[in-house]
């Protein structure tokens, strides 16, 4: 059984000019265990749907779902309550941004008990110390010092550690990291890619990387589900994948990629952009940015199909030798 | 801290100069003078005239009583009052307390009310409670002090008869003046009516002096709370699966009370303003009753005492506030 299950799942939001949903139909499954990579560009709707699941999408967003379930237990017919004692506890998020994610008020040792405290993860006079312990395991030096510190005496390093620790404090069975790296420079982006799997590995716990860089994808994922306009498009192994992409979309993502491009003068570049709210297309989302689209990709949207697990949206998948079938 | 205090201090020499500058133009550009008020219609002997205006100094060039009033306050002296011959200094101590407690209920209904009020608002945006209030703030912050505490009184005192008319206490109760504030002075007095009829006669000026700050303070709330409640670290709480009240209130009431706290301080100054209007249309013995009066009888040194009076105390709150500014935000405090 898997840890989360959301099938069907989709998310909308009023504006001005009518509805917008931006997920659309969307399956997610994650093992207890394992390294999910959820990948696309930015307002793929990648952070909306793993924000829906935790419960986290606020008026005037709407989520539904056919299922959308956590160890087992169907979170659609929890009162908002109940959802709140799984929320931080058992499934829990570090987020993009750490400096502007922790509250600038107060001290980061007082952010990290309060989870603690509000589902009496441990017992009162314990607390204290297991902040420290937490803040340890982190990788923070000197933690005891550091409990009071506010977050803008840190750094965006520090910042996300303390986020890290936040969110591992009630050992919760799921973690999701929403582009947890991109708001840091690149030797920090390491130390926590590797502190999230550490601690993924150490505990077991289920791992889900938002993120649009394929050179973290490539180190770390077990599966990759690649997102494109509230869809998803492709899902694969991680080696899989990078060895033969399926759908036109992952094959041009990958083709970006500067290593792959060696020898070249240009590196390639996917035309257009993302469609928006008025410009969506009615067949397949990704025909007028793709160089394989024919008649059928303009009128007919494609379905999710193939063997569960390698999966792929497209009329004309991308063959094994590389060119469109 | 201490440097940054010595620095605000030193920036406070050059408001006071200011602010005495500024009450002694405006009074003297005032036509008459103590002595015609004091003589009336009558009229006065020219020589008896200008013999009591050598005695006050009233004869001397403008800018020479301006230099002897300022060498005077910078040794000590408000001077005494023309009409009643006692010091300014005990006339204001005398009178302050009431208007401190006018002051400070007014500040307190606004803020027991106003920020509930922007929060509930903020949280409850684009609903009908939100419009209703943010209309009704409008039109509180526009209302005339004077108008409205006639309107109170006509409705509350005159029609409903619930509240009274004017006045600290009813003059049934004799409270021995210990501390100067009637509230804390009747509750230890024998009499057990005193405390509930200075209540009374507390509430409805304290209302209509709050009503000003009350309405800026809801919609300050609102607004900063709108913004706060956007934050990164609204949506951490609420992923630490903290309930929505614990939300609203710990981590974003706190970063949003930040600019409340601003504007509150800064409309202490217009408080003791609205203050001398509310005095009067209470008939409420404080220094806005006080200053009113001279201003009648043109005398002179109260009237400039009493302003750098005034002046100095919104000084030393905005000092205050900048100080429970560091307090709330821990990212100015050193």
């Amino acid at each position: 059984m898997p840890l989360l299950q959301l099938s069907d799942l989709a998310v909308e939001f009023a504006t001005a000019r009518g509805r917008f949903r931006a997920v659309d139909g969307v399956d997610v499954s994650v093992d207890a265990g394992e390294i999910l990579c959820i990948v696309g560009e930015s307002g793929s709707g990648k952070s909306v749907a793993m924000l829906a699941a935790m419960g986290l999408i606020a008026w005037p967003g709407k989520v539904t779902a056919k299922e959308l379930r956590f160890d087992g237990r169907d979170l659609l017919v929890l009162s908002p309550r109940q959802r709140r004692a799984v929320v931080g506890k058992d499934m829990a998020m570090v987020f993009q941004e750490p400096m502007s994610s922790l509250n600038p008020c107060y001290t980061v040792g007082w952010q990290i008990a309060e989870a603690l405290r509000t589902h009496r993860a441990v017992p009162k006079p314990r607390v204290r110390d297991r902040v420290v312990e937490l803040l340890e395991q982190v990788g923070i030096p000197a933690p005891a010092g550091r409990l009071g510190s506010f977050p803008h005496q840190l750094s965006g390093g520090m910042n996300q550690r303390v986020m890290i620790a936040m969110a591992i404090s009630c050992n919760p069975r799921l973690l999701i990291a929403d582009e947890p790296t991109t708001a840091l420079d690149v030797t920090i982006q390491k130390q926590i890619l590797e502190l999230l799997i550490a601690l993924q590995k150490s505990r077991g716990m289920g791992l889900v990387l938002i993120t649009h860089d394929m050179g973290v994808v490539a180190e770390t994922a077990h599966r990759v589900q690649v997102m494109y306009a509230g869809q998803i498009v492709e899902e694969q192994t991680t080696d899989a994948l990078f060895a033969a992409p399926r759908h036109p979309y992952t094959e041009a993502l990958l083709d970006a990629l500067p290593e792959r491009a060696a020898g070249r003068r240009r590196l390639p570049t996917i035309p257009g952009m993302v469609p928006g709210i008025d410009d969506r297309p009615r067949g397949c989302l990704f025909a007028p940015r793709c160089k394989y689209a024919d008649a059928l990709c303009q009128t007919e949207p494609p379905a999710l199909a193939g063997p569960v697990g390698r999966r792929v949206r497209c009329h004309h998948p991308v063959a094994a030798g590389g060119a469109s079938a | 801290m201490l440097q940054f205090l010595f620095r605000r201090v030193l920036l406070v020499i050059p408001t006071f100069i200011g602010v005495t500058f500024l009450a002694f133009i405006m009074i003297h550009l005032v036509p008459g003078d103590p002595i015609e008020v004091m003589a009336g219609e009558h009229g006065i002997d020219p020589v008896q005239l200008a013999a009591l205006r050598h005695h006050y100094g009233l004869d001397l060039p403008l800018w020479l009583q301006f230099v002897h009033y300022e060498i005077n306050v910078v040794t000590g002296g408000l001077g005494r009052s023309i009409v009643t011959h006692r010091t300014v200094w005990h006339e204001f101590v005398a009178l302050f307390p009431a208007t401190l407690e006018l002051t400070f209920c007014a500040m307190l209904v606004s803020l027991c009310v106003g920020i509930p009020l922007g929060v509930i608002a903020a949280v409850k945006r684009g609903s009908a409670f939100d419009y209703g209030l943010m209309g009704l703030s409008v039109t509180g912050a526009s209302m005339p002090i004077f108008w409205w505490g006639l309107m109170m009184i006509l409705v509350f005192s005159v029609a409903l008869g619930w509240t009274p008319v004017s006045g600290r206490i009813s003059d049934m109760f004799y409270v021995k003046p210990w501390s100067g504030f009637m509230l804390i002075d009747s509750w230890f007095s024998d009499d057990k009516g005193a405390f509930l009829s200075a209540v009374s006669h507390l509430i409805l000026p304290a209302i209509v002096l709050g009503t000003y700050p009350l309405a800026i303070v809801a919609r300050m709330t609102r607004s900063a709370m709108l913004e706060v409640l956007g934050e990164d670290y609204i949506r951490t709480a609420r992923a630490k699966g903290l309930a929505s009240v614990r939300v609203v209130i710990v981590h974003a009431l706190r970063n949003a009370l930040i600019p409340v706290v601003t504007v509150v301080g800064l409309s202490v100054g217009s408080l003791l303003g609205g203050a001398i209007l509310t005095e009067t249309v209470f008939s409420w013995p404080g220094v806005g009753h006080w200053l009113v009066e001279a201003i009648q009888r043109r005398d002179y040194p109260v009237l400039q005492g009493g302003t750098l009076l005034i002046a100095s105390l919104v000084i030393v709150v905005n000092l205050c506030v900048d100080m429970t500014y560091g307090m709330l935000n821990p990212r100015i405090r050193r």
